[in-house]
């Protein structure tokens, strides 16, 4: 029987000629990532164990970037045992705010994710470096710190959905679109324990910035990972941003999935996720119908959609017109080489001559940490990745998850909508 | 591994660990810090009624989202002794084994025991007694290293302790 890309890829990391759904594995590990809110954690673990520094001090990255510039005494308590950690490591991948991103924006532009990697990360998102056909999944801080210490991680090998993506986006219909669509029709523990492998000949279509953002919310389907296959554009990407050697996996053709879905990427629609699941979609034409949604809040940015394509979507809406009277409109480039780019082409000036603040990179209020935390009754839309109760802030304030351009779009009109709507 | 013995505190599908424990807390990795506000967004009367053995029992996909170990350390330093489920998200599912929570899928658990039954589990066998009702489930039984494991403490003690 034929193995998944997924499959694959665990198989050479646990040094075996193949495996199957159901397997129970030990794999080396190419990378094992933290932040500063899960590091601390696996800190205070390694310390406990009886093991002499870490396994290999160029093969872990640390990334503060959830609660950084510090935004509290104990935020900066943690900050400083990460950053005391990785000077007594000597962890080569540290990064300080000032060089740092947020994480699953800045792993991939250094360089330190390439094909056929075996990736963990202590935050559930390290699902996002799928799009680059690595293997990545979120793991907790003990996993972390025993990744840490030893270089290894155990897994069951997980059996797989296949998305068969067809066609090409139309109109304003991005990477956020699809993946809002997918989970809204498998729902939040469709994919659960599973890959999500996205193939067919739609792949081709989608840019590096769409894929990173389809692979990062797989986490939120229930999926193990998301993955896509090496081709051309991230061949490309590959050459611009790591001198690393990988090694590219493909699907056996014979490979058993457990369920396979056709999707037509012409036929989408501008999609949206109420409150309070990822999985509580409707399309534009669906929330027009419904009545229009008020807003007071949105955020652009995110390890979703915090990328500078995300950047120059939403700076093309908003050049030359106003954010509504009243609305709070938050910026968030996710790297400082985005926040640098943006400076580059002109973009920072559209946001702020529109109406929007920028910020420095932080995850800050996708976790309602800060920078746009919401009142009672108040109601965001926002490009990040979960709508749960309290996501944002108060728990009767409400997170629409939507993409950069139905963002910028409902900025400008104070209300959800799309940029046909302008 | 003791039996669990406790009441229930029952929940329904897709509890995220962002109700568990809000990200406004994260600043914290205190354990009875962390407990404090356990369950808060999604019951504000829990960490004022939960007792040491209490048992949680929710639907599908318990633990989902963020991949913050705060939750499940909540959970354990509230005093809870059992969390039931009729699936867990696997992110949770891994970081409660690896600190010593006991967790347990039963989908018929799930679906017939109410809140503030009085709830008995035997992890060797993996049968779950409403006390109560005076009805009994099978959940799966934990294999005899993953009993360890917990009865350890967690991952890392077991790693120390060379087993």
């Amino acid at each position: 029987m034929g193995m998944t890309m997924t499959q694959k890829i665990l198989a050479r990391a646990a040094g075996l000629e193949s495996v199957k759904a159901g397997d129970l594995i030990m794999a080396e590990l190419d990378l094992v990532l933290g932040n500063d809110i899960t590091s601390p954690v696996a800190i205070h673990e390694i310390e406990k164990m009886k093991v002499d520094g870490v396994f290999n001090k160029d093969k872990i990255a640390l990334v503060p970037d959830h609660f950084v510039p510090n935004k509290d005494i104990k935020s900066a308590e943690h900050c400083k045992c990460v950053r005391e950690f990785a000077r007594k490591n000597e962890i080569t991948n540290y990064f300080e705010v000032g060089e740092m991103g947020i994480e699953h924006a800045l792993l991939p532009e250094k360089g330190l994710t390439v094909p056929g990697d075996v990736i963990i990360g202590a935050d559930s998102h390290t699902c996002t470096y799928g799009a680059l056909g690595a293997f990545s999944t979120g793991v907790g801080s003990t996993d972390m710190a025993a990744g840490m210490a030893t270089g290894k991680a155990w897994f069951k090998v997980p059996s797989a959905i296949k998305f068969v993506l067809n066609g090409e986006f139309e109109g304003d219909v991005s990477g956020k679109d699809l993946i809002l669509h997918i989970i809204g029709m498998i729902g939040v523990d469709g994919a659960l324990y599973k890959s999500m492998e996205f193939v067919g000949p739609g792949v081709a279509s989608l840019s590096m910035d769409d894929r990173f953002t389809v692979a990062n919310m797989a986490i939120e389907a229930g999926g193990k990972n998301g993955i896509f296959p090496v081709d051309d554009k991230t061949v490309e990407y590959l050459k611009e941003h790591t001198k690393r050697e990988y090694k590219i996996f493909e699907a056996d053709e014979d490979a058993e999935y457990d369920e396979v879905y056709e999707i037509n990427l012409n036929e989408l629609r501008p999609t949206i996720s109420f409150p309070h699941l990822p999985e509580n979609t409707h399309t534009i034409d669906q929330v027009h119908k419904e009545g229009d949604v008020k807003i007071d809040q949105v955020v652009i940015g995110s390890c979703t959609n915090g990328r500078i394509s995300d950047m120059r979507i939403a700076a093309e809406i908003l050049k030359g017109r106003h954010i509504a009277k009243g609305m709070r409109a938050i910026v968030l480039p996710a790297t400082q080489a985005v926040y640098m780019q943006c400076l580059e082409e002109g973009l920072l000036k559209i946001f702020i001559e529109s109406g929007c603040v920028v910020s420095t990179p932080t995850c800050g209020p996708c976790l309602g940490g800060y920078m746009g935390v919401m009142a009672a009754g108040e109601r965001c839309v926002s490009t990040t990745n979960r709508n749960f109760v309290g996501r944002m802030g108060h728990v009767d304030s409400e997170v629409y998850l939507a993409s950069p351009a139905v963002a910028a779009a409902s900025a400008i009109k104070g209300f959800i909508a799309c940029p046909e709507d302008l | 591994m003791d039996n669990a013995k406790g009441r229930v505190f029952k929940y329904g599908d897709n509890v995220d660990t962002d109700v568990i424990i809000p990200a406004r807390y994260l600043n914290s990795s205190d354990p009875a810090e962390l407990a404090t506000h356990c369950m808060e967004d999604i019951d504000k009367e829990f960490t004022k009624k939960v007792n040491k053995g209490d048992i949680i029992v929710a639907a599908k996909n318990f633990g989902c989202g963020s991949s913050r170990e705060h939750a499940p350390i909540s959970i354990k330093a509230s005093g809870v002794s059992c969390v039931i489920a009729e699936t867990f998200a696997r992110i949770f599912y891994r970081n409660a084994i690896n600190i010593g929570l006991p967790i347990i899928e039963c989908p018929e658990a799930s679906k017939n025991i109410d809140a503030g039954d009085e709830v008995e589990i035997d992890f060797n066998t993996g049968i779950i007694t409403d006390i109560t009702k005076g009805t009994s489930y099978q959940g799966q039984a934990f294999p005899e290293f993953m009993q360890k494991l917990i009865a350890a403490g967690g991952l890392v003690n077991f790693i120390n302790e060379g087993k």
